[in-house]
């Protein structure tokens, strides 16, 4: 019996050292080889064996490689505000007044995310010169905000549906408006699902990479993923993997930290919520 | 403060018609209550008055005013929820001030009156607590703060009662009629499907019944002249008995009523039978007399029991309390 229970205990984290070792290797090695230079890069090392800070001084002195972080934060940060205060907005309707055809607007903005980035790709660039703001951090911010919005929306939806209806009656009998319910009522209670779907949409916003390769010709307005895509070596025939394994850790970390905090915010948020009325 | 005029009042879900037509008036400072089976329309009713729900014909006036079309902030009202709807992450004080914020009240007014309620309620030592910290009496009573702090012309109170327990209700039953006696110039209308809550409170009650309003007067009323076999059963405990067959026939009716009280055991009755069961309560005790009736015979008696089960027993309505129906339902007098 104890025998058969601490068997299946070495086989419960044999398997859980498994999947970590499975999902969290390709970062490792990202870093491992970030820290080597010259020909070190090209020996299969699982264990740092020099250690040099070299690759990223070449990134981060390189020309406009901060320049493309402080886009991907811009684009990533404005990509959030405009999704979350357009999802809470369309979820408040969604969720709680009731019209003619709700049912199928939801199923509607179901359906807009399911088609490709590449299909829409065309149409969207179309859009973007017609608006103007090819080149821009806004062709950018549209189109995230675009293929972030159906998601953020069914998923605000179904909290809000959650919230007790007697709240907000309690609300419109103390004389609220609909906007006074939702910000100062709606909101607060929302805050886990706002911190998890904003998360969401920055990480989706900051790792793209095809609409921010296509809406940008020069490198000051480039996002970091397409910097990291189109660093060059000294030759046409180098690929330089030092520099961009140093520059794939460089706008990891922040995601790694962003999602440390907040996943704590999360646990707390929830079960604060556990309160009824 | 405010009188209140239903005028065939009705409200329809698209083809569904759950109010049926009511007219009725709640006087000024009354404390009404709307009693009746769940799905009667009770709670409806208040949501109509309070203004969350539009009618859908007839007119409803506060004060001769007409408000049918009013939101229910500009109606002068307050309403206290089944669920306490308190807002979670306020404290008690901010959960108590929100609406007189919205309303642009100044700091110190606001501050006043929520101390004042506080203090009426007791409740002033919790006033920085979160709701989540506080008991479902103390939740209870700040959700009657808010009410109070507005100082409305009508208070409104759907099923306040229901999620406590049973010691905890009967003391904040006493609290609200309290409340009300300090507050005697503030309608109130109280819903609840409880009939003992109806007749302990009540200044009148309205007895509905699927959309209908089936019969409004003081608990005295409905009691001693119900208006119909419905009111008759739905008002007092235990249930009114009900005989029909060859026992109402005796009587010339249909369906025969009579009170548990006003059934005697006496040496040669009319009516005898095996005692089937007994319920002692210690200050009165309850014999279920099985006569050959539709249902056994409820008969109480003060004291403790005397009589055990399986005796025969006979027993003798007093012929002034009976409660004599006609097919319809309606009395026949």
């Amino acid at each position: 019996m104890t025998a058969q229970k601490l068997l299946s205990t070495i086989a419960f984290y044999a398997l859980v050292v498994v999947i970590v070792v499975f999902s969290v290797f390709p970062f490792y090695y990202a870093i491992v080889t970030s820290f080597a230079t010259g020909t070190e890069l090209f020996k299969v090392n699982y264990w740092p064996k020099a250690f040099s800070w070299a690759n990223y001084e070449t990134v981060l002195g390189g020309r406009n490689f901060v320049r493309s972080i402080w886009n991907s934060v811009f684009i990533a940060t404005t990509t959030v505000v405009f999704a979350l205060f357009l999802a809470v907005t369309a979820s408040y309707a969604l969720a709680r007044v009731r019209f003619r055809g709700r049912g199928l607007l939801l199923m509607m903005i179901l359906a807009v995310s399911m088609f490709p980035q590449i299909a829409v790709l065309a149409g969207l660039f179309e859009l973007v010169r017609f608006l103007g703001i090819f080149n821009t951090p806004w062709a950018m911010i549209l189109s995230y905000v675009i293929f972030t919005l159906p998601f953020t929306v069914w998923v605000l939806t179904t909290f809000m549906r959650d919230l007790p209806v007697e709240i907000e009656e309690a609300a419109i009998v103390d004389g609220a408006t609909p906007w006074v319910i939702i910000t100062k009522v709606f909101l607060p209670l929302l805050w886990p699902a706002l911190v998890t779907t904003g998360l969401l949409a920055f990480i989706g916003a900051w790792n793209e990479f095809l609409f921010a390769l296509t809406f940008t010709s020069s490198e000051t307005t480039r996002t970091v993923p397409v910097a990291i895509g189109l660093l060059s070596g000294a030759s046409q025939q180098e690929i330089p993997w030092g520099p961009i394994m140093a520059a794939s850790v460089i706008v990891t970390v922040p995601l790694i930290i962003l999602v440390l905090i907040f996943q704590r915010k999360i646990v707390a948020g929830l079960t604060a919520g556990g309160v009824k009325g | 403060m405010a009188k209140i005029e239903l005028k065939n009042v009705t409200k329809s879900y698209g083809a569904v018609q759950v109010i049926k037509g009511i007219d009725l008036t709640i006087e000024k400072g009354e404390f009404m209550v709307f009693v009746g089976p769940s799905g009667c329309g009770k709670s409806t009713l208040l949501r109509l008055i309070s203004g969350l729900e539009e009618i859908t014909t007839g007119d409803m006036l506060f004060d001769g005013e007409r408000v049918n079309n009013l939101i229910p902030s500009k109606r002068g009202i307050a309403m206290v929820f089944q669920s306490y709807a308190l807002y979670p992450h306020m404290k008690v004080y901010d959960n108590m001030a929100f609406g007189m914020k919205l309303d642009r009240t100044s700091d110190a007014e606001i501050r006043k009156r929520v101390e004042n309620a506080a203090k009426l309620l007791q409740i002033d030592h919790l006033l920085d607590r979160l709701p989540k910290q506080l008991s479902g009496g103390q939740r209870q009573r700040v959700a009657i703060g808010r009410a109070i702090v507005r100082d409305p012309r009508v208070f409104l109170f759907d099923e306040p009662l229901s999620n406590l327990d049973a010691a905890l209700r009967v003391q904040t039953r006493l609290e609200i009629a309290k409340l009300h006696h300090s507050m005697s110039n503030v309608t109130m209308i109280y819903v609840t499907h409880d009939q003992v809550e109806a007749m302990t409170l009540a200044d009148r009650i309205a007895v509905l019944r699927d959309g209908r309003l089936e019969q409004a007067g003081t608990p005295a009323e409905l009691y001693e002249n119900p208006n119909s076999l419905f009111v008759a059963g739905f008002i007092g405990s235990p249930k009114m008995n009900f005989l029909t067959g060859k026992f109402a026939e005796a009587e010339g009716c249909t369906t025969l009523g009579v009170r548990s009280e006003h059934i005697d055991v006496v040496p040669n009755g009319p009516w005898s039978g095996e005692v089937l069961h007994v319920e002692d309560l210690g200050s009165d005790h309850f014999l279920f007399v099985e006569i050959g009736s539709d249902e056994p015979i409820i008969v109480r008696r003060p004291g403790k029991a005397d009589i055990a089960v399986g005796a025969k027993v006979s027993i003798a309505p007093r012929a002034d309390h009976l409660y004599r129906f006609d097919a319809d339902g309606r009395p026949v007098r």
